[in-house]
């Protein structure tokens, strides 16, 4: 990331003047982040009103009286909490493995050299352009016949294949200098040892960036969960919240709650890994 | 991307190291299959099987219990093109598509225009416009759907203090996609805005230095300098934003579930409806080759364009 510090130092020797452009792009900037706050910040707002407060006409901004009555009931009522465990055994069994997987192949791919690999690259590459949607169908069946519906791995497997993680992977370690592994292999190390010690610290960045964003696809992922998973204690929070609408029957606070509580904690993780994530959209977007 | 690497890769170390590996010639030769193996298996499994399996059943009257298949030869083919719901979803499939992409273009560059800058504010407008990027479909659309409610939801509140008359908007037929489409673009504009905010970002402000020095004025920098420099990026956003519109699926399903009188059903669910609901895996799997075949000659014909218009890195 040379060119990123450039700007910085640049910026910082010349103080910056409030010119009236600059004054009405920060003030637009502003504007164009309330009104893509508002729906979040509705929705949370909504939760936090008693029921016979959500339909009143005209609408109300903030609650008279805030109570936490709507998360209470979402909570009590039960498979909130089971979702969430599911989602999290999901979405941490996905990332870890479609890291160990991809990292290892990515080395294979951009390291050693095989009969037959020009060809595997090339097929897996091919891959980056097949849309899971177009799975689903064939995908259930080879599932029934594995019996892996309602399970763990059966959301989980299909989701760890990721060819673009592979080519992202790839090409950054086509980037890093083989002197470091020749040094590692001076003093005895085995290449599965290099991949390890000297591959993974060295792509330290990229691997987080991409961990972010697999994390965040897995624990969002709809459309397989929802084929692959019928029984309620199995669902992720994704699925699971799509049949709240239809349960909790017009309950807005409730619903809100709901959808709150299953927002916040990839709010969250997104807040504290920020940096990582835009940068990571840069490496992995831009160079890939 | 020089992350701590000093020197590039330097071809005459390569050879000695691969010689240094080990003695045996079996191992030298295959040793490197073991790193792909993992992953090359779960592809096979989960998703070369598939495409295979579903050619095959694509040929076949099969139901999704599956135990009686009897061979339909192209029938599954032929229905498909007289199907008026295959070509109504795809329809729908693409006007999604075309409403959907200029607006995540054009909002997402505006956006890193306007965020582009460092400290506290620089921070939360990139929090603020990419947000909801990290939510659940599910989330965004119990939000929404609220959201459009008549009566007292907070789009109509707006219409009716402003003195308009309220909309049904996920219950009117011309109104459901365009309602289906400003939720997508809230949703998911954030990404393409972090492409662009990384280009930009990558512009080195020497750039700006000379045209200042020049005396180039904003505008004169945006749209000489700023705006073409960008243009790679644009092509790679709007690429990366077809092939995601086509694939629309959870948004509608959620939302109007294809609705008001499948005014807003799109491909993919029609491909669900055939497979899960009638139990047509077959015909289901046809017409899933189909909107693949869509996905491939768009990915590629965009492809062409942009890697023929200069170096696509």
């Amino acid at each position: 990331m040379t060119t990123a510090t450039l700007p910085a130092a640049t910026k910082s020797s010349r103080p910056v003047r409030w010119t009236f452009p600059k004054a009405a792009s920060a003030v637009g900037a502003v504007i164009l982040a309330v009104v893509w706050l508002v729906p979040l910040l509705w929705a949370l707002d909504t939760s936090l009103k008693p029921e016979p407060e959500t339909t009143r006409a005209p609408i109300t901004w903030l609650p008279e009286a805030p109570t936490a009555d709507a998360y209470r009931s979402v909570i009590d009522q039960g498979d909130l909490i089971r979702w969430f465990f599911n989602s999290t055994i999901v979405s941490v069994l996905v990332t870890t493995l479609t890291l160990v997987v991809s990292v290892l192949a990515a080395y294979g791919f951009s390291r050693t050299k095989f009969p037959g690999r020009k060809v595997l690259f090339g097929l897996i590459i091919a891959g980056i352009l097949v849309p899971p949607q177009v799975l689903i169908v064939p995908l259930f069946q080879e599932m029934t016949g594995l019996g892996l519906v309602d399970t763990y791995w059966g959301m989980v497997l299909p989701q760890v294949v990721a060819p673009v993680m592979v080519f992202v992977l790839k090409k950054f370690f086509d980037g890093i200098s083989r002197d470091y592994e020749d040094a590692a292999r001076v003093d005895g190390a085995s290449r599965r040892r290099i991949v390890w010690s000297v591959m993974v610290p060295m792509s330290r960045p990229i691997l987080v960036a991409v961990s972010i964003f697999t994390f965040i696809g897995a624990w969002n992922n709809f459309l397989w969960p929802f084929i692959v998973t019928t029984d309620p204690s199995m669902m992720t929070i994704p699925v699971g919240l799509a049949n709240v609408q239809g349960s909790y029957g017009l309950r807005y606070a409730q619903i809100m709650a709901s959808a709150v509580l299953g927002g916040l904690p990839l709010l969250i993780v997104y807040a504290l890994f920020q940096r990582h994530v835009v940068r990571g959209v840069g490496d992995a977007g831009i160079k890939g | 991307m020089a992350v701590e690497t000093p020197s590039r890769v330097t071809p005459g170390t390569s050879p000695t190291a691969a010689k240094a590996g080990t003695g045996q010639p079996w191992k030298e030769r295959w040793g490197g299959l073991f790193f792909v193996a993992p992953f090359l298996l779960l592809f096979v499994l989960f998703m070369l099987w598939p495409i295979v399996s579903g050619l095959w059943n694509s040929f076949f009257n099969t139901s999704l219990a599956g135990v009686k298949q009897e061979f339909l030869g192209l029938q599954n083919w032929q229905d498909l093109f007289g199907d008026p719901a295959v070509w109504s979803s795809l329809k729908n499939t693409l006007v999604f598509t075309a409403m959907s992409t200029p607006p995540l273009v054009i909002i997402a560059l505006i956006m890193a225009l306007l965020a582009n800058r460092k400290g506290l504010l620089g921070w939360l407008l990139r929090f603020s416009y990419f947000a909801p990027f990290v939510l659940p479909a599910t989330v965004v659309t119990l939000i929404w759907v609220w959201i459009y409610q008549p009566g007292f939801g907070l789009v109509n509140g707006l219409l009716t203090a402003g003195g308009f008359a309220e909309i049904d908007w996920l219950n009117t037929e011309n109104r459901a996609m365009l309602a289906v489409v400003i939720t997508t673009v809230w949703w998911t504009v954030g990404f393409n805005f972090l492409l662009y905010l990384a280009a930009l970002q990558g512009i080195p402000a020497q750039v700006y230095e000379a045209a200042q020095i020049d005396g180039a004025n904003g505008r004169q920098q945006l749209f000489r300098i700023t705006l073409p420099l960008l243009s790679r990026t644009t092509g790679l956003i709007v690429v990366l934003q077809l092939v995601a519109s086509l694939k629309i699926f959870d948004q509608i399903y959620l939302m109007t579930n294809g609705g008001p009188n499948y005014a807003t059903r799109p491909i993919i669910q029609y491909i669900y409806e055939s497979g899960f609901t009638s139990y047509r895996i077959g015909y289901a799997s046809a017409i899933s080759y189909l909107f693949f075949a869509i996905i491939v000659i768009v990915a590629v014909a965009q492809f062409k364009l942009f890697s023929g218009r200069g170096e696509a890195e």
